[in-house]
C-alpha cells in the first residue's frame, strides 16, 4: 500500500452536507503524502475520545408458533451488552459461535433494530432511527462482511461495487467516480484497471478486499468488520489482516473486528471484548487478557489457542475442556450464563448475575470468583455439582491455580487430594489383604 | 457436455485472474456473465438449432406481406379453380401440393395453406410473446415483493397464486369471449379477441413465474451483498431492482422461453375451440378446426398446421433447455 500512498493524495470524499467544516479543512491540510497522512487523524473526534457507545443492548429474535403467529419466546441473541469504542482504537469481539458476536456487530451498524438498550455514536442516538434518518450515517459507519463469495454482488462489475456507496449517498468524488473507485483498489492492492471484471473473476483474498474498499469508499469513522478473514485461507488471512492495519495507521479509521479466531484478535487488538451467550463476560486491554484473564470462560478460550512451539508447550498450562455445548439463548442459565460449565461455579453464581465491573484498570469482568483476582464471593465456600463435574475436564494445574482465588474450588481441590490417598491407602490394605487371603486358601488345600 | 467447457476454459485462459501485475500488463478484459453464458450456449448445437428456428419463424412472421407475396396468394383469396367441383377436395396429390401452392389449397373455400400458415405464425407469436410479457412483468412483481417482504404480504400472493392456479383456465376465457363484445376501448374485430387473449393467457400464466422468482428472492435476500447495500443506504428499490433483479434475469430468461411454446399451444386450442382470432384472420388452431370437417378425405391440411404447431413448440422448448443450460451450469445434466 505505501506505493500508492506515497504519490498519490489519499483524498477525502467530498462531505456534501457541509455539517463538518472542521472535518473537510482538517483531511485536506492532512493528506498530503503517505508518512503524515498516518501520522495525522482527519476525524473530528480526537484519538481516545467515545465514539460509539453501546448501553444495555439487547436484541432478541420472537419465536412466534401456530396458526395466529403468537410468540412463544424468544431467541436471547444480545441480551444487555455495555461497552465503548473510542476513536483510533480497534476493538477485537470474540466468542464461540451462536453467542451473538455478528447480531451484536448488525445491531451497532443498525442493520438490525435493538429490542431495548441505547446506542449512541458521536453522542447522539441512533438505537431506533429509520432508513431514512441513517441513511446520513452510513457515510460514516460502515461493515465488512465474512463471506467474500457472497457480500458482492455476481451481476455487478467491481466498478459498479465499490461506486455504490457514491451513487447511494449522492456524493461525486473529485475527479468522478470512476477516477476514485480506481484510486480505491489500488488503496485496498488490487489493479486499477480490473474496474471493468465481475467478482467471479477473482480470488477469496482479492473479493475480501473489494470488500474493504467498498466499505472504505465514503472515508467512515468506524468500520465493522464481522469475521473479515475467516472465510479465507490462513495465507490469505495475514495479507487482509495487515491491510486493515495498515489502513488504520493511514486513515486513523476505527475498527471493531468481530471474529472467533483469537490469534487474528490478537494481532489487530487494542481492547479486547470477550462474549459468551449474548453478555460480555469481559472486557479488556490486549495485554491484560492475554496475560491475565480474569473471567474462567476467557481462561478457557485462551487455552484453546493452539502454541506453535512444540517446546513450550508443556510448559504452559494445558488445554481446558469445557464440558457440554453452550445452553440454548432461547433459555439461557440463571445467575451467570457460565455457571453450567465453570469449574468454580458456587451458589451464588446460579441466583445472581455478576454485574461487569472494572475490577483492575482498563479491565472489566462479570464473575464472582475471577481468576488472578480476589474472590468477589469469598462467604461462598461450596461448589456446585455442576462445577465438580466441570472441574473433572481442567488440567490440575489450571485447578490449583484457581484456587488460589476461590475458597470453595480450593476446598474441593483439598478434598479430592484426601480422598485420592485415602483411597490410595485403602487399595493398598485391599490388595495386602487379598494376598492373605490368597496365601490362606492355597495352605488350606493343602 | 463436458467438452464444450473446456473449450471455454481454453478460451479464458488470457483473461483469467492471474497475478494481477502481469495481467495489467497484458490484456486486462473482464468477461461478463452474459459472454460466458453465450459462448456455451454456442456449443449446444440443438439449442442453437432451435434458436435459429425460433428466429426464423419471428421473420416470416415480421414480414408475412412480403413472403406471401413472392411465394403465394394473398390469404383470404378463394381460389375455387384448385378445387374438384364434385367434392370440393383440392385438385392433385397431397392436398394440391404444387409450385404454385407450397402447402395445397383448403378444401371447400380453396385458400392458400402457405399463406395463412405464415399469416397465423403472426396471430401465434404475437398472443404467445405479449402474453409471456405480461406473465413475466406481473410474475416479477408479485414475485420479488413477495419473497423480499414475506410475512402477510408474502401469505396475500402466495395465496392468490395457489388460486389462480387452481383456475380453470380454459373455461373462464371461453366463457369470457362469449360474453364481451366485439367493439370494446376503440379495438373492433380481431384486435379485441387478441388483447384479450394476452391479457388473459398472461394474467393465468404469472403465478408460474411468480412461484420460480419468490423462491429465488427467498434464498437471494439473505445474501450478504443485500445487507452491504443496506449498510450503503440503499433504500428498498434500490435492494429490490438493482441488487436483486439482475441476479433473477436468468430464471426468469428461462421460464419465459419456456413459457411462449405453452402460450402458442393454448393460443391454437383456444382458436380450435372457436374462442381464438375471428375466423377470416387465419390462425393455426383455427385451420385445424376446419381441417377437422375433411381430415378423412384430405389429411393434408390438418398436417400442415399441426406440423407447424410442432416443431415452432419443439424449436422453443429446445431452445429455452439450451438457454437454461447456459445460464446455470450447475443445474442437473
Amino acid at each position: 500500500m505505501s506505493e500508492n500512498a506515497e504519490d498519490k493524495e489519499l483524498s477525502i470524499p467530498a462531505q456534501a452536507d457541509g455539517a463538518e467544516p472542521g472535518a473537510t479543512e482538517g483531511a485536506a491540510s492532512s493528506v498530503t503524502g503517505g508518512e503524515t497522512a498516518g501520522a495525522t487523524l482527519t476525524k473530528d473526534a480526537a484519538p481516545g475520545e467515545i465514539l460509539l457507545k453501546v448501553t444495555g443492548l439487547q436484541k432478541h429474535f420472537p419465536i412466534r408458533k401456530g396458526l395466529l403467529q403468537r410468540q412463544t419466546g424468544a431467541v436471547r441473541a444480545v441480551d444487555g451488552i455495555d461497552f465503548e469504542v473510542r476513536a483510533g482504537e480497534t476493538l477485537g469481539v470474540v466468542g464461540e459461535s451462536g453467542c451473538g458476536k455478528s447480531t451484536m456487530g448488525r445491531l451497532i451498524t443498525r442493520l438490525l433494530e435493538p429490542t431495548a438498550g441505547k446506542v449512541e455514536f458521536e453522542g447522539k442516538d441512533i438505537t431506533h432511527l429509520g432508513v431514512g434518518g441513517m441513511r446520513p450515517l452510513r457515510r460514516d459507519v460502515q461493515m465488512i462482511f465474512q463471506d467474500p463469495y457472497s457480500s458482492l454482488n455476481p451481476r455487478h462489475t467491481i466498478g459498479t461495487i465499490v461506486g455504490a456507496p457514491f451513487r447511494l449517498q449522492k456524493v461525486t468524488p473529485e475527479g468522478g467516480i470512476k477516477k476514485e473507485v480506481q484510486r480505491l483498489l489500488s488503496v485496498v492492492g488490487l489493479n486499477p484497471e480490473h474496474y471493468n471484471r465481475y467478482p467471479h473473476e477473482f480470488s477469496g483474498g482479492q473479493r475480501q478486499r473489494i470488500g474493504i474498499a467498498r466499505a472504505l469508499a465514503l472515508n467512515p469513522k468506524l468500520v465493522v468488520a464481522d469475521e473479515p478473514v475467516s472465510a479465507l485461507d490462513v495465507s490469505i488471512q495475514a495479507q487482509v489482516v495487515n491491510l486493515l492495519d495498515d489502513l488504520q495507521q493511514e486513515l486513523g479509521l476505527t475498527y471493531v473486528i468481530i471474529a472467533h479466531d483469537l490469534s487474528v484478535v490478537r494481532h489487530v487488538s487494542d481492547r479486547i471484548a470477550v462474549m459468551y451467550l449474548g453478555k460480555i463476560v469481559e472486557l479488556a486491554d490486549r495485554e491484560a487478557l492475554y496475560k491475565a484473564p480474569m473471567h474462567p470462560y476467557t481462561k478457557a478460550l485462551m487455552s484453546a489457542v493452539p502454541i506453535p512451539d512444540p517446546k513450550r508447550r508443556s510448559a504452559k498450562s494445558e488445554r481446558i475442556l469445557l464440558r457440554g455445548d453452550v445452553p440454548s439463548p432461547i433459555s439461557p442459565p440463571s445467575g451467570c450464563r457460565f455457571h453450567t460449565r465453570c469449574w468454580k461455579a458456587t451458589e451464588i453464581c446460579r441466583t445472581t448475575e455478576p454485574p461487569l465491573l472494572e475490577l483492575k484498570p482498563g479491565q472489566r469482568v462479570a464473575c464472582h470468583h475471577p481468576e488472578n483476582f480476589e474472590d468477589q464471593a469469598p462467604q461462598d465456600t461450596v461448589l456446585l455439582s455442576a462445577a465438580k463435574d466441570a472441574g473433572e475436564l481442567v488440567p490440575d494445574a489450571v485447578l490449583a491455580e484457581s484456587a488460589e482465588t476461590s475458597e470453595a474450588l480450593a476446598a474441593e481441590v483439598a478434598e479430592q487430594t484426601e480422598v485420592a490417598e485415602m483411597s490410595e491407602q485403602a487399595e493398598a490394605a485391599e490388595v495386602g489383604a487379598e494376598a492373605e487371603r490368597v496365601e490362606k486358601s492355597d495352605s488350606g488345600d493343602k | 457436455m463436458t467438452a464444450p467447457l473446456h473449450d471455454t476454459t481454453a478460451e479464458a485462459a488470457p483473461t483469467a485472474p492471474a497475478d494481477p501485475a502481469e495481467t495489467g500488463a497484458t490484456k486486462v478484459e473482464g468477461r461478463s456473465l452474459k459472454q460466458i453464458a453465450w459462448n456455451r450456449l454456442k456449443q449446444d448445437k440443438v439449442a442453437l438449432a432451435g434458436g435459429a428456428f425460433v428466429l426464423f419463424l419471428t421473420l416470416v412472421a415480421v414480414f408475412a406481406p412480403l413472403i406471401v407475396g413472392l411465394l403465394g396468394h394473398p390469404p383470404n383469396q378463394f381460389n375455387q379453380d384448385k378445387l374438384d367441383p364434385l367434392t370440393n377436395l383440392p385438385q392433385g396429390a397431397w392436398g394440391g401440393v404444387s409450385s404454385d401452392f407450397l402447402f395445397g389449397v383448403e378444401p371447400n373455400k380453396g385458400r392458400d395453406v402457405f399463406s395463412r400458415i405464415v399469416y397465423g405464425a403472426r396471430i401465434s407469436l404475437l398472443v404467445a410473446f405479449l402474453a409471456a410479457v405480461v406473465a413475466v412483468a406481473l410474475g416479477t412483481l408479485f414475485g420479488i415483493i413477495a419473497g423480499y417482504f414475506g410475512g402477510w404480504i408474502d401469505a396475500l400472493i402466495s395465496r392468490t397464486m395457489d388460486v389462480l392456479l387452481s383456475f380453470p383456465q380454459l373455461l373462464f376465457i371461453i366463457s369470457l369471449v362469449s360474453v364481451l363484445p366485439d367493439d370494446l376501448l376503440g379495438l373492433t374485430g380481431s384486435g379485441v379477441r387478441i388483447a384479450v387473449l394476452v391479457l388473459v393467457i398472461g394474467f393465468f400464466g404469472w403465478p408460474y413465474v411468480g412461484r420460480i422468482v419468490r423462491g429465488q428472492t427467498l434464498s437471494l435476500r439473505e445474501r450478504e451483498y443485500v445487507e452491504a447495500a443496506r449498510s450503503l443506504g440503499g433504500g428498498r428499490r434500490h435492494i429490490l431492482f438493482r441488487e436483486l433483479l439482475p441476479n433473477l434475469v436468468a430464471p426468469i430468461l428461462v421460464y419465459a422461453t419456456l413459457m411462449i411454446p405453452t402460450n402458442i399451444l393454448t393460443e391454437a386450442a383456444l382458436s380450435f375451440l372457436g374462442a381464438g382470432v375471428r375466423p377470416p384472420t387465419a390462425s393455426w388452431g383455427g385451420m385445424l378446426r376446419d381441417a377437422l370437417e375433411t381430415y378423412e378425405h384430405d389429411p393434408m391440411f390438418m398436417v400442415f398446421p399441426g406440423a407447424t404447431i410442432f416443431v415452432t413448440v419443439l424449436a422453443f422448448n429446445l431452445f429455452g433447455d439450451g438457454l437454461r443450460d447456459a445460464l446455470d451450469p450447475k443445474g442437473t445434466r
